[in-house]
């Protein structure tokens, strides 16, 4: 339910800036990243913590993380395709990639976000 | 009987009490249910939710059980997400309960454009909100598990797509896919219990799909879950020929048909051929009607055949087995009365031409709506998909009369032990409609002639069997009537003519001869004729030598008589003479005694007086 937008994204002007930009440095790539969770279960606390840990420590200041509770707002779970919670869709850069679980699997995840490298 | 069913009755829901089950141990078991249900009225009975699928509720005795979930379980494209859908939409629409379609597989769009080739606007049932369809994407390569996790979302999708449309009915489609998506069974299992619970709580009548696997009804073992109801669809290929079948494996707190049974898919859905639901209880017209043919009338006890009974004319090829059926669908026309016509050999413009050719136009029945042909091949499906097509056709046209011509060519669709089963069914399904049905029957040349290879003789109220005999190079059709249940019937062989004015029976030759048809009918016939002109000639020559012989005896009585009377003329006359002679010789002896005076005058007067006299 909170909105972590404390970094505004780079402004990107065409397709082919963003291209060539992120032909540059892959580093600047903005993450849209929404975490759906059902109700505040431990394991639903878990997931947040961890994505919230993830973000803090490998996309600093470039990432939007949208926590949606499908127990309070059961529409968004039909929208965004969610069957299993805690599910994390990233959303942007494309491929869409969804993770099931309580995110404790941190290997895991940041070679989903491609992100392994920099580690 | 009517008190002790009243219990049934709320079973079905206000639908009409389903009785005809041919088992009697099935009726058996629900008269005792029923008893029970009377003497403990506390007692519970199982709701069931009708799918309103034709032939499913009789199987099932009034649908699937309410609030429950039932598990339809089958190979691919054996028809389970026809069923799903269909269970919700006659939900939809007949029985004001909305439906939930969750979809695994096609996306809400597919679905739409599916259905609607069957006539079902799931869009348009949508915008009612007497239907959601929730399409349920889960694509293992954009998923990855990292960590612990439930299906809260499935779940809560469900439960937010059941509120929102008050659903009374749920189909998942398949729910399998699950397992393809997701790689951790272990959750998987726990979860699928928990979404069951939910289901059960939510008070939903529930439908869950899965594929067959090797040994188990569901390749991930859904049944194990799915514990009340487990409906099995199965699509065999036989001898080339496709058949869907349906079993029911289990149904938990209710009576069912425990046979496999035939199901159609066709323009109009799902149907199941409700072999069960058909007794022997229906009624028997004692109404007569014209087979079209005088004289076969005559044969039938002057009247013809009963309505609503069933006539098999049997005979090898070419004895007229389809004009005899031709004529009696022309005089049904006649009454104005609907008949529908299975051809399985020939096309309809070729028997209308075919029949043109014995006089019988039966174009313009058709163009008057009183007759329908329904031609297919024999081989285009498996039996019973022909026994539910012609259910459905008879059901559409409503028919007084039905042809099947040839019953004997369906045994190409099935083995022949099935064929008697099924076809019994049909006629059973006839004669309880009051239809009166004409079944043709090919018989092998090489076989007995009064050997049906169906069997299904027994089961015929009426039979005809039409037969060629070789005789003097020529072949000759006979007609016997080899039985007709309950009415006075003519024991003798006909013979059996087509003209260009329709069919014809005649008495045949029966004499010193032997029994003789055609040609050798009437040489025979002429020769006997010929005979007795000879006869008639010979009597009439002796009664004219007779005529004759007494015209010349009576010539000879004449002349005897004649000779008679001369001859006694001169008898007499002699006697005179004597009788003068006599007289004057004693006149003579007396003048001559009286002139000597002799004294012996008084002897010789007693003497004479005795010879005059």
């Amino acid at each position: 339910m909170s909105k972590n937008t404390d970094t505004d994204p780079p402004p990107i002007e065409d397709a082919m800036e963003a291209f060539e930009l992120a032909l540059q440095d892959r580093n600047l790539e903005h993450y849209s990243l929404k975490l759906y969770v059902s109700g505040m279960s431990p394991k639903s606390q878990r997931a947040i913590d961890n994505a919230r840990k993830i973000c803090e420590e490998h996309l600093h200041g470039r990432f939007d993380l949208e926590i949606i509770d499908i127990y309070q707002q059961p529409i968004f779970a039909k929208e965004g395709q969610i069957i299993a919670a805690p599910t994390l869709v990233k959303e942007l850069p494309k491929p869409l990639r969804k993770f099931i679980g309580d995110l404790s699997k941190t290997d895991q995840i940041l070679a989903g976000l491609n992100l392994t490298r920099k580690k | 009987m009517s008190v002790s069913l009243l219990p049934f009755n709320l079973d079905f829901q206000g639908n009409p009490p389903i009785l005809d089950f041919k088992n009697l141990i099935t009726i058996a078991t629900r008269v005792n249910m029923t008893k029970a249900s009377i003497e403990n009225k506390t007692l519970e009975v199982l709701l069931k939710s009708p799918t309103g699928i034709k032939g499913l509720d009789e199987i099932t005795g009034g649908g699937l059980p309410q609030g429950r979930t039932s598990l339809i379980c089958g190979g691919t494209g054996c028809g389970k997400t026809l069923l799903a859908m269909e269970f919700l939409l006659h939900g939809a629409m007949q029985f004001d309960e909305p439906g939930v379609f969750m979809s695994f597989e096609e996306k809400s769009g597919e679905l739409a454009k599916n259905f609607a080739s069957l006539g079902y606007d799931l869009n348009e049932l949508v915008r009612q909100k007497k239907l959601t369809i929730d399409y349920a994407h889960l694509d293992p390569i954009e998923i990855e598990e990292t960590g612990e996790y439930d299906l809260d979302g499935l779940i809560i999708r469900l439960g937010y797509a059941i509120e929102s449309i008050g659903a009374k009915r749920v189909a998942l489609d398949t729910i399998e896919a699950l397992f393809s998506g997701l790689s951790n069974e272990a959750i998987l299992r726990s979860e699928l219990r928990r979404l069951f619970n939910f289901l059960k709580e939510k008070g939903v009548t529930a439908i869950v799909t899965g594929e067959q696997g090797e040994k188990t009804f569901t390749r991930f073992g859904l049944e194990e879950y799915v514990a009340d109801c487990v409906i099995f669809l199965n699509h065999t290929v036989t001898q080339q020929i496709a058949t869907r079948r349906l079993r029911i494996v289990k149904y938990r707190g209710s009576a069912h048909g425990t046979n496999e049974y035939p199901f159609l898919i066709d323009r109009q859905g799902f149907a199941v051929l409700p072999i069960s639901s058909i007794g022997l209880d229906h009624t028997a017209s004692s109404e007569r009607i014209s087979t079209g043919i005088e004289r076969l009338d005559a044969m039938l006890g002057g009247k013809g055949y009963y309505r609503g009974s069933s006539i098999l004319v049997s005979g090898t090829a070419g004895t007229g087995k389809s004009c005899l059926a031709a004529h009696f669908v022309d005089a049904a026309c006649r009454r104005g009365e609907h008949c529908l016509y299975f051809a399985f050999e020939e096309a309809q413009q070729q028997i209308i031409r075919n029949m043109n050719s014995i006089g019988l136009d039966l174009s313009h029945w058709i163009e008057q709506g009183l007759l329908q042909f329904v031609n297919s091949r024999s081989t285009l499906y498996g039996l019973e998909m022909h026994l539910v097509a012609m259910h459905r056709e008879v059901e559409n046209f409503k028919p007084d009369i039905v042809v099947i011509d040839p019953i004997s060519s369906l045994l190409t669709a099935a083995p022949g032990n099935e064929v008697k089963s099924m076809i019994s069914r049909m006629i059973d399904y006839l004669k309880m409609k009051q239809i009166t049905a004409l079944c043709t029957n090919l018989t092998a040349t090489n076989s007995s002639i009064e050997h049906t290879e169906i069997g299904i003789s027994s089961m015929m109220d009426t039979w005809l069997l039409l037969q060629t005999i070789e005789s003097s190079g020529e072949r000759n059709r006979r007609l016997y009537l080899l039985k007709s249940r309950g009415m006075a019937h003519s024991n003798q062989v006909r013979e059996f003519i087509l003209s260009d004015t329709g069919a014809q029976l005649l008495d045949v030759y029966i004499g010193a001869g032997g029994v003789l048809t055609g040609s050798s009918r009437m040489t025979q016939e002429a020769l006997d004729k010929a005979l007795s002109l000879e006869f008639k000639e010979d009597i009439e020559r002796k009664q004219r030598e007779i005529e004759r012989k007494k015209i010349a005896i009576e010539a000879q009585i004449t002349i005897l008589h004649t000779q008679f009377e001369a001859e006694k003329e001169d008898l007499d006359r002699l006697i005179a003479k004597q009788i003068l002679k006599d007289q004057v010789l004693f006149n003579d002896e007396l003048n001559m005694s009286l002139s000597r005076q002799a004294d012996k005058w008084s002897a010789c007067q007693s003497g004479n007086e005795g010879k005059t006299q």
